[in-house]
């Protein structure tokens, strides 16, 4: 691959974004989702999460290595881009914008929440509904949490999309129109678990 | 005709110059007098032949690239009114005024309007954009490739390598080395000749290469400008496919073709 770094790092990239991140993402969610059963349905499918076999295992080599990845490298990508939706106001080239300003606030956004939650676990604070409901009781935060949470979600459901283009999975313009409705409708669905989940706990 | 062109009986244009490859542009107007089925090349003429600005000046005449006058060289290509297109076929009464003609900045300008497009020629020597043939005796007539996809094929060779697609690219520009869409779609065209697809993996590994294919953003930009209306994001999506194919071979195969 020596000859071909960029493209193995550009493929590498795409591949990251869906598995295992946009995996994790949905398990995420959906594992958030408890809380709109109550706190306690929500402390234990968290404590269920915490207690999983190998979970340091797990949490670098499923979570923290590829996001990293993704996260720098997709920076890279997104500051070499030229944006000229002014000049070429195409549904495409819009979707390539929001998909480089999405990957953006969602890497601020999963910064600070890590910081928050994960790290702040490591210095003892435990991660629990009270936590979360402790977060979100600040109007800020919860439009902070709500506009991160969106914007991961479409930059995995957009994402999703471009991942089928560039692996050669969707080449015809008929296959790309409906991988964008079906990306549409992800988009929608997670929206609709995560921002449930996030006004569970408000 | 437009009724604005008709009451004015003048036609205006705004026109980004620049004197020399290193100099800073600057905008010049210059106001004719409307001729019904005027073009911008006919325009650009007129002001050769009498290079006076609205502000009474007599000033260089504005330079430009320009051959076939018929949409098929590609030479002429501009950005009119924001938009880059071939200037042979932008007509006067098509458009709005004032005419606001700048040139292809993606491209190193040489003077005026006209830009040095060089970097889409090398680039169709770098993925081998023919057919080889030659050989030290006679390789006879080769396969045959079936009238369907002669037809189908046609289509993609009706590139005249104008720029407008690298122009109308975001991923394309001065922080990136990504060659566009153009001399991809090259690629396949000549990778689906029964001749030329002898060569197929010369071609994919050398766009599977640093600035390559892997750099589109999937923005589509490109078929939405493309003028010859062809398939450029068909072309990059199929090739993508046969790069994953590729690189598989590359990496778990052992026959080098």
């Amino acid at each position: 691959m020596a000859g071909n770094r960029e493209f193995f790092n550009r493929r590498l990239h795409s591949l990251l974004g869906v598995i295992p991140v946009g995996v994790f993402l949905i398990q995420h969610l959906v594992v958030n989702h408890f809380a709109t059963r109550g706190e306690e349905a929500f402390n234990n499918a968290s404590h269920f999460m915490e207690s999983l076999p190998f979970r340091y295992f797990l949490e670098i080599f499923i979570i923290f290595l590829p996001l990293l990845y993704h996260a720098i490298y997709g920076l890279y990508i997104a500051f070499t881009a030229k944006n000229n939706t002014s000049r070429f106001g195409f549904f495409r080239n819009w979707m390539f914008f929001v998909q480089r300003v999405t990957g953006v606030i969602t890497l601020i956004f999963i910064v600070w929440h890590v910081w928050e939650t994960r790290i702040a676990a490591m210095f003892g604070a435990e991660v629990n509904y009270d936590m979360m409901a402790d977060i979100l009781s600040s109007p800020f935060m919860l439009v902070f949490y709500i506009v991160g949470v969106l914007s991961a979600i479409f930059h995995f459901a957009n994402g999703l999309w471009s991942f089928m283009v560039s692996w050669g999975i969707t080449v015809s313009p008929r296959s790309q129109l409906i991988s964008t409705y079906v990306t549409l409708v992800i988009f929608v669905a997670l929206s609709i678990v995560g921002i449930r989940a996030i006004f569970a706990f408000v | 005709m437009s009724e604005a062109a008709v009451k004015s009986k003048t036609v205006l244009f705004q026109i980004t110059r620049q004197d020399s490859p290193d100099s800073n542009p600057y905008v010049e107007e210059f106001e004719l007098d409307y001729r019904p089925n005027m073009n911008v090349i006919s325009a650009l003429m007129e002001i050769r032949r009498n290079p006076v600005n609205t502000k009474g000046e007599h000033t260089t005449p504005i330079t430009w690239d320009m051959n076939c006058l018929e949409e098929v060289c590609g030479a002429c290509s501009m950005v009119i009114n924001g938009k880059p297109r071939q200037s042979c076929t932008a007509l006067i009464d098509q458009l709005e005024q004032p005419i606001r003609l700048a040139p292809m900045k993606t491209f190193p300008v040489v003077r005026d309007l006209q830009v040095d497009r060089s970097r889409m020629f090398d680039s169709l020597k770098k993925v081998k954009a023919w057919i080889p043939i030659d050989g030290t005796y006679d390789l006879g007539p080769g396969p045959r490739m079936p009238e369907k996809k002669r037809q189908w094929a046609y289509e993609l060779s009706k590139c005249m390598t104008c720029g407008v697609c690298l122009e109308a690219c975001p991923n394309v520009n001065s922080k990136s080395d990504f060659i566009g869409p153009a001399p991809l779609s090259q690629v396949r065209l000549f990778n689906s000749h029964p001749t030329g697809e002898m060569n197929k993996a010369d071609r994919l590994e050398e766009i599977m290469g640093d600035g390559g294919l892997a750099n589109c953003g999937n923005s589509q930009n490109c078929v939405q400008s493309c003028p010859k209306g062809i398939p450029l994001t068909t072309s990059i999506a199929a090739l993508n496919r046969d790069t994953t194919l590729q690189s598989f071979k590359n990496f778990f195969g052992s026959d080098r073709v």
